[in-house]
C-alpha cells in the first residue's frame, strides 16, 4: 500500500508540474463537443438527442490522447525498469499509475461534462445519470487504455497504434454509457446500464492490470 | 554470509547467442568486473543478474534461493544503474533521489541520507535544481546518488563512469570500497580503468559461442 501511495503521489506531482498536459486533454474534450453543433446544425431537439453520445465519444477520444504517455516516458528515461526492480509488485505500480491518470484526466472531464451538456441542450434529468455513468465508466477507460499503452511500448508512432488497439475495446463502455442517459431521457430507469458499467469496471480491474503488467514485462526485456 | 552465484548461464538476444556456459560466484564484500568488446553481453549479463532478463538456460542464486522464484524480493536487495538515468526533468534533484529512496524504504524518504549522498558525489549545491537543467555528467551523479541514499547488498553498475569526471570517479571508487567493507557486493562493467581492490574479472569475449552459425551464414 505504501508503494502504491508513493507512486501515486509522484505521478500526481509530475502531472501538476506539467499541468499543460492535462489541460490539453480537457481543452481537446471541450473543443470536440463544441464542434458538433457546427456540423449538425443548431436545432435544439437534435442536439438534445445526440448530447450524451457526443460527450461520451469526445471523452473516449480525449482519453486516447493522453494514454500514450502513461508508460512511454517512464519507459524511455529508464524509470520503468527501475520501478519494476523495486520491491513493489508491478501490478501495484500499474494500478497506481492508472489511478493517477484517471485523477488527472478522467476526473476533470467529469467535472466539465455538465457544462457541455447544457451547451448541447441536454434535459436536466439526464445530468445526474450522465455524471454517474462517467464516474463508473471512465475508470474502465483508463484501465483498458493502460493495456494499449503498455502494448505500444517500444513502437514508433505509438499514438495512432494505441487508438487502433483500444478504441474498439471502448465500445461496450460507450454503448452502456450512452444508453444509461437515453433511458432516463425516455422515462425509463438507468439502473441496469449503470450496474453493467460497474460490472465492466470490476472485470477490467484485475484483467487489465494483469494484461498491462504482462506486456510491460515483455517490453522491458 | 550472502553468496550471489550463477551456473551455466546462456543468454540469447534476438535469435543470437550472446554468451554460453557462464558461471560466477560472488561472496559478500566481493567485486566482479565485466570486460569485453562491444556487444559481448556485459549489459545483458547485468540485466540477467537484476532479473530484468530471463536466461535462456541456467540458474542464478542468492544463497540457496533461486532469484526467479522471488523476483520482487531480489529487486528489493539490489541497486541497478543502467544506460538511462531515470531523471524526471520537472522534479528537483532532491525530489528525484528521495522518490527512489522512499520507494525502496516503503514510504519514508530520509532527507538527511539523500543530502549526504548528493554531497558525496559533489552535487549537494544542486539540490533544488530541476532535472532538465542538468548536464549528462550531473544526471549520472544524481543516478549514483540514488543508490548511495539507501542501502542494498548488491550493486549492479553498467558503465557507471560514463560522462563522469576523474574526481567523481574517485568518489565512486571510495563509495564502492565503503559499500564492500560493509559486506556489500558489486558487479560493474567498464571500459575505463577503475581502481578496485581484490576484484574478480570476467572477460565475456571468452564465453561467446564458438560453433559456426550456419543459419546466419545462409
Amino acid at each position: 500500500m505504501n508503494g502504491f501511495m508513493t507512486i501515486l503521489r509522484r505521478d500526481l506531482h509530475l502531472a501538476i508540474r506539467q499541468s499543460i498536459d492535462s489541460m490539453t486533454v480537457v481543452m481537446f474534450f471541450v473543443l470536440v463537443v463544441i464542434i458538433f453543433p457546427f456540423g449538425v446544425g443548431p436545432e435544439p431537439n437534435i442536439l438534445a438527442r445526440i448530447a450524451s453520445g457526443v460527450i461520451w465519444v469526445a471523452a473516449l477520444l480525449a482519453s486516447t490522447l493522453s494514454l500514450e504517455r502513461l508508460f512511454q516516458i517512464d519507459y524511455e528515461d529508464g524509470s520503468l525498469e527501475l520501478l519494476s526492480l523495486s520491491s513493489v509488485a508491478l501490478e501495484v505500480i500499474v494500478l497506481a499509475k492508472v489511478t493517477a491518470h484517471w485523477l488527472t484526466t478522467g476526473l476533470p472531464l467529469i467535472i466539465i461534462a455538465p457544462l457541455l451538456a447544457i451547451l448541447l441542450n441536454m434535459n436536466k434529468e439526464g445530468f445526474l445519470v450522465l455524471i454517474l455513468a462517467l464516474v463508473v465508466g471512465t475508470p474502465s477507460l483508463s484501465l483498458i487504455g493502460a493495456v494499449g499503452a503498455a502494448l505500444i511500448l517500444g513502437a514508433r508512432r505509438g499514438g495512432v497504434l494505441l487508438a487502433l488497439i483500444i478504441l474498439p475495446l471502448y465500445l461496450p463502455v460507450l454503448i452502456f454509457g450512452v444508453s444509461a442517459v437515453d433511458a432516463i431521457m425516455n422515462g425509463f430507469e438507468a439502473k441496469a446500464q449503470l450496474l453493467i458499467l460497474g460490472a465492466f469496471l470490476l472485470a477490467a480491474l484485475p484483467l487489465c492490470t494483469w494484461a498491462a503488467t504482462t506486456s510491460i514485462k515483455q517490453a522491458i526485456e | 554470509m550472502n553468496i550471489f552465484s550463477a551456473e551455466n548461464l546462456i543468454c540469447v538476444r534476438g535469435g543470437r547467442t550472446v554468451f554460453t556456459g557462464l558461471d560466477f560466484t560472488l561472496k559478500a564484500g566481493g567485486a566482479l568486473v565485466l570486460v569485453g568488446p562491444n556487444g559481448s553481453g556485459k549489459s545483458s549479463l547485468l540485466r540477467l543478474m537484476a532479473g530484468l532478463l530471463k536466461p535462456a538456460s541456467g540458474i542464478l542464486r542468492w544463497g540457496a534461493e533461486k532469484i526467479s522464484e522471488d523476483p520482487e524480493g531480489h529487486g528489493g536487495r539490489l541497486h541497478y544503474v543502467g544506460h538511462h538515468d531515470a531523471i524526471k526533468p520537472v522534479l528537483s534533484v532532491e525530489e528525484n533521489v528521495s522518490f527512489w529512496a522512499s520507494l525502496m524504504n516503503g514510504g519514508s524518504g530520509d532527507g538527511k541520507a539523500t543530502l549526504a549522498a548528493l554531497n558525496t558525489l559533489g552535487i549537494g549545491h544542486l539540490e533544488k535544481i530541476p532535472g532538465r537543467f542538468l548536464s549528462a555528467g550531473q544526471k549520472r551523479r544524481v543516478n549514483l546518488a540514488r543508490i548511495l541514499s539507501t542501502p542494498a547488498p548488491l550493486w549492479l553498475l553498467d558503465e557507471p563512469t560514463t560522462a563522469l569526471d576523474r574526481e567523481t570517479i574517485t568518489s565512486l571508487e571510495t563509495a564502492i570500497t565503503r559499500h564492500r567493507a560493509g559486506g556489500g557486493m558489486v558487479v560493474i562493467s567498464t571500459h575505463s580503468d577503475m581502481q578496485l581492490a581484490r576484484h574478480q574479472v570476467i572477460d565475456l569475449a571468452g564465453f561467446a559461442e564458438t560453433r559456426p552459425m550456419l543459419e546466419h551464414a545462409l
